[in-house]
């Protein structure tokens, strides 16, 4: 299909005309749909594509397996909740202590265990029953004390709030708040998990996304867990103030639209302008990076782990390093999308939707390139949202023969929102066989 | 003519042939030895009369059948049977089932390979329903001949048999295979111990870099005072 | 009289669920065992396959429902199972024929079949989805319980009752046999052992003449089987949703590797270990102590180690738990 020994001048030309067709496509959703769709799909392109480039520099450049991009993700969106909400004072009043208290059991814990496995370690018989010993005596301790305090922040109006509030600082910081949690929680899960094999690895991650989501699902003092946390401060403007502003008014009607589309449009243009301030930047870090001696190296011990080994590389120290650089992009980009949604809602993360797509995009895009990553981010996400139409029209078309009250034209018709999951399955199984390099490949450098 | 012989043999791994016109070969009943220093391209001479080497040039002949288009599995069925220098048994399979995996292109009945097999190896019989991962070096070397003895071959290639096993086993080893050439079975093996395998060798290759060096017959190598002193240690 | 309504008290709330919930799971880590030994790699579309045979079932069950055809107390899915057995069967041949074969030929790395049973996972997913939709079918007919609470409350004079559904009961019995029949499929047949010697070394498998064609046939004829009777099953008990099996993924890789990835044996006892892991972490203690303790000591709250919302957390723990201590599984893996 895209085979490298295409025309040396389609070569040169493949990122701009592939680029061009993206565009291309954004203007017709603009112009068949509307300009609203077709900016939302933007919005949320950017941040696919950022969360692809935060991948892509693990697998791209690495071959890090990570299945547990989806809980980076969700802890920058908890970064969102936790910088920009308001403090509810109450609630700090009523449990803060407890927490701060489990907070402190919790560390002494890790320290025992740390300090006593460091004692036992070459007893090989019982020293597993007297690290749960240690571990479950300080947890059950925790408990006692936290307990009390998370029963009374939670009761505390909880019908609007129940939880411990944010810092009520604005909420463009929780883009890099979000990072600092994703890195923070990368460290710790890469310092344990980067030694396992691949497999092993990605069921880690996938196990460990998994254990956060549901630690934000049901810890409701933190952030209100699947009562979600709604109407978090914006750092774009209202579209009800934009409508009472003059010149909006005068641009609407300058370009025959009605004035609350263009204040939605104006809003979201300016995500968008975030959104690619913040990608621009990552692109060039990261191409920097894969251009520096650093990059060579990792591409290095990408492709050959045991000769790196040899020559004295410390591959999992390395691997580390982008592990955390990765999930802290991820993180950002989770946060982010916290912002553009508005609300925080752990029990939308899914890891078909956040990690698997997210696989799909950095697979199709190109692993290993940048221009790729954002490429796949792109495209995936602009078929995810644009298959449902595109399979309904695509189901009408081809059960028009059969009659209106056919049962079979119904179930079909139904059916073709589920199309999507198959489109992208099928996507990413012809990439992988007859592209495996991806839309845009690595260049060897 | 010999039952069978790697005849002239040139070839190797890409580019770089380690093979140069080499050429080893053994009879019915009889126990060929291929030794030399390490590097020599002993075991690679195996491998291309096994036919897991492309040959350049030269060919395999067995029985005067020239079998050199043909693979390895198809040269098990035509009755030889290989035995790798490592890896070389199914380590959670036991005993007995390693012997019957040794059988498996086989359609008639096995029962009668398996006690003879049993017979050679008494130590087999003691461990049959043992995981052949459990046993030791020697023993699973035993079991690694058993198994190949399993499809009845006309020929057994063994690839350093003795390798990492204490001299006792090893004194232990050439002696079932010195039985297990009185059977009629053309026995071709590769072995670092030089000296001890000369001792039973009918036929002894020298090979030093790819190339034939000395050919004799065991007795008259190991009475050869330059083979002594180049390869024997003195 | 105490300790007894406090045993059964446990019987009932984590015996009986953590055998039926452990067969299931077992059933299902064979499955995933069984591919990893042989094609090595582990399977993120078994979760799906699982969906794809349950699927079937519930459409069989439905068609035969309509014909009036039943099994009277026992539930209908058991005539529709063999069905969806040999429909999911012939998807996981189909599957391998399309896709798995031609990795197998470039000899690809394990982890690049692991991102292609990603997409493989997606695709059976929409496919699902497309031929019956995301929503919860109930598909369980037949009579509800083998054994009644008031039943047992009665012919015992406890004060608890030991309830059992018949979706439990089968589920369990149907596990028992179709484990002793892959045993003793794998230790006594010389197919199965060839797959134990192909899983254990390849390259003597090879040179015995073991057809390594034929072993992937016969693995993924198996794993159909086996994942078809495994969704089947976990749909009885709870109810048939998509959307579940790829929650259910987890917990499956978590027995498997628990167990030690590669062993049935593990698998099968990893099944176990991780069903009465989440069953007994999460399980509110307070009715067995106030039996055990004397009155005063009562407890007020649940005794509860951890909140049953996190039961499926519970798995993931000791999945991260034993790669890190013990990536090799209780039972050494990597043979079958």
């Amino acid at each position: 299909m895209f085979s490298q020994s295409t025309h040396p001048f389609l070569e040169k030309k493949r990122i701009p005309v592939l680029f061009g067709i993206m565009a291309v496509l954004f203007v017709i959703v603009g112009q068949l749909q509307s300009w609203n769709l077709s900016l939302a799909i933007l919005n949320l392109c950017l941040i696919s594509a950022i969360m692809t480039l935060g991948a892509n520099i693990q697998w791209g450049y690495a071959g890090i397996v990570n299945f547990g991009i989806m809980g980076f993700a969700a802890l920058g969106g908890l970064a969102g909740v936790l910088v920009s909400m308001p403090p509810v004072q109450a609630g700090w009043q009523a449990g803060g202590m407890g927490l701060l208290g489990g907070g402190v059991i919790i560390v002494l814990t890790s320290v025992l265990a740390v300090f006593v496995w460091g004692r036992i370690k070459h007893i090989t018989r019982w020293r597993y029953w007297m690290m749960t010993a240690v571990i479950l005596s300080g947890y059950l301790v925790m408990r006692a004390i936290v307990d009390p305090a998370v029963e009374a922040i939670e009761s505390i109006e909880s019908a609007k709030a129940g939880h411990i509030g944010g810092l009520n600082l604005p909420i463009l910081v929780s883009w890099v708040v979000g990072g600092i949690f994703a890195a923070g929680a990368a460290y710790v899960i890469g310092r344990i998990s980067l030694g396992l094999r691949s497999d092993y690895l990605a069921i880690a991650t996938l196990g460990i996304s998994e254990i956060v989501i549901y630690v934000l699902k049901n810890e409701d003092w933190l952030a209100r867990g699947v009562k979600n946390v709604n109407g978090l401060p914006r750092p774009v403007p209202y579209e009800i103030d934009l409508q009472a502003e003059l010149w909006v008014i005068n641009l609407a009607s300058r370009l025959d639209t009605d004035v609350p589309e263009m204040s939605s449009i104006i809003v979201k243009l300016t995500y968008a302008g975030l959104f690619t301030i913040v990608l621009l930047m990552l692109f060039w870090l990261f191409e920097t990076a894969l251009r520096s001696p650093w990059g060579r190296m990792m591409r290095a011990i990408r492709d050959n782990e045991v000769a790196a080994n040899a020559m004295g590389k410390h591959v999992t120290a390395k691997h580390l390093q982008v592990f955390v650089l990765g999930s802290a992009v991820i993180g950002l980009a989770g946060a982010m999308l916290t912002t553009l949604d508005g609300q925080f809602t752990p029990a939308s993360y899914l890891p078909l939707r956040f990690t698997f797509l997210i696989w799909i995009m950095v697979i199709v895009g190109g692993s290993g390139n940048n221009f790729g990553s954002i490429l796949g981010g792109f495209v995936i996400w602009f078929f995810w949202i644009e298959s449902e139409p595109l399979g309904l029209w695509l189901m009408d078309v081809i059960t028009a023969p059969l009659s209106e009250t056919s049962a079979l034209r119904g179930h079909l018709l139904a059916s073709a929102a589920h199309m999507r999951l198959m489109t992208m399955g099928l996507i990413m199984l012809l990439m992988l066989r007859f592209a495996p390099q991806g839309l845009i490949p690595e260049t060897k450098r | 003519m010999r039952y069978l012989v790697g005849e002239a043999m040139t070839g190797g791994y890409g580019d770089a042939d380690i093979l140069h016109d080499c050429t080893i070969g053994v009879d019915e009943g009889e126990i060929a030895v291929v030794v030399g220093p390490n590097g020599a391209g002993k075991s690679t001479a195996m491998k291309a009369v096994f036919g897991m080497l492309e040959l350049r040039s030269g060919r395999v002949l067995m029985n005067g059948e020239d079998i050199t288009a043909l693979k390895p599995q198809e040269r098990v069925r035509k009755g030889m049977g290989f035995v790798p220098q490592t890896n070389n048994v199914f380590p959670s399979l036991t005993v007995l089932e390693n012997l019957e995996m040794g059988a498996f292109v086989r359609a008639d009945d096995v029962t009668d390979t398996l006690s003879q097999v049993l017979e050679l190896f008494p130590v087999l019989k003691e461990k049959a329903d043992q995981p052949a991962g459990e046993l030791s070096g020697g023993q699973r070397q035993q079991v690694a001949v058993g198994r190949a003895l399993m499809t009845q071959p006309k020929v057994l290639m063994l690839d350093e048999p003795t390798a990492g096993v204490s001299p006792i086993v090893m004194d232990e080893l050439f002696d079932r295979i010195i039985e297990v050439a009185r059977t009629g079975i053309a026995i071709l093996m590769v072995e670092q111990n030089a000296k001890q395998a000369l001792h039973i060798a009918d036929k002894g290759f020298v090979l030093v870099q790819g190339r034939n060096r000395y050919t004799d017959t065991g007795q008259a190598l190991l009475a050869d005072n330059d083979v002594r002193k180049a390869f024997l240690g003195g | 009289m105490d300790s007894l309504n406090a045993l059964v008290v446990i019987a009932n709330f984590v015996v009986v669920p953590g055998l039926a919930y452990g067969s299931q799971l077992a059933l299902g880590a064979l499955g995933v065992t069984m591919v990893y030994s042989v094609l090595r790699f582990s399977n993120f579309a078994h979760g799906e396959l699982m969906s794809f045979g349950a699927m079937i079932t519930v459409l069989m069950t439905w068609w035969l429902q309509e014909q009036n055809i039943g099994l009277g107390v026992l539930p209908t899915a058991l005539i529709a199972l063999p069905v969806a057995m040999l429909m999911t069967i012939f998807l996981a041949l189909a599957t391998d024929k399309v896709v798995f074969s031609y990795y197998r030929q470039k000899r690809s790395e394990s982890v690049t079949y692991l991102i292609v049973s990603v997409g493989v996972m997606f695709t059976f997913g929409g496919l699902i989805r497309f031929i019956i939709g995301p929503a919860d079918r109930v598909f369980t007919d037949g009579q509800r319980f083998l054994l009644k609470a008031r039943a047992f409350k009665k012919m015992t004079g406890l004060n608890e009752g030991l309830a059992i559904k018949t979706t439990q009961g089968v589920t369990i019995i149907v596990a028992v046999i179709v484990v002793a029949l892959i045993f003793w499929f794998l230790n006594k047949t010389k197919t199965g052992k060839s797959m134990r010697a192909y899983s254990d070394n390849e390259d003597l498998a090879l040179l015995s003449g073991i057809n390594p064609e034929r072993v992937v046939m016969i693995t993924w004829i198996i794993t159909g089987a086996l994942a078809a009777l495994a969704g089947t099953l976990y749909g009885l008990d709870k109810s048939y949703k998509p959307f579940t099996y790829l929650s259910l993924l987890l917990p499956i890789f978590a027995s498997a590797i628990v167990g030690g990835v590669g062993n049935p044996v593990g698998a099968i006892i990893g099944g176990y270990v991780i069903a009465f892991s989440e069953l007994f972490i999460t399980f509110a203690y307070k009715k067995v102590a106030t039996y055990m303790l004397p009155g005063a000591w009562a407890p007020e709250g649940l005794v509860q180690l951890l909140s049953t919302d996190y039961k499926i957390a519970v798995s993931f723990v000791i999945l991260l738990v034993v790669l890190l201590i013990r990536p090799t599984g209780l039972f050494a893996g990597k043979t079958i």
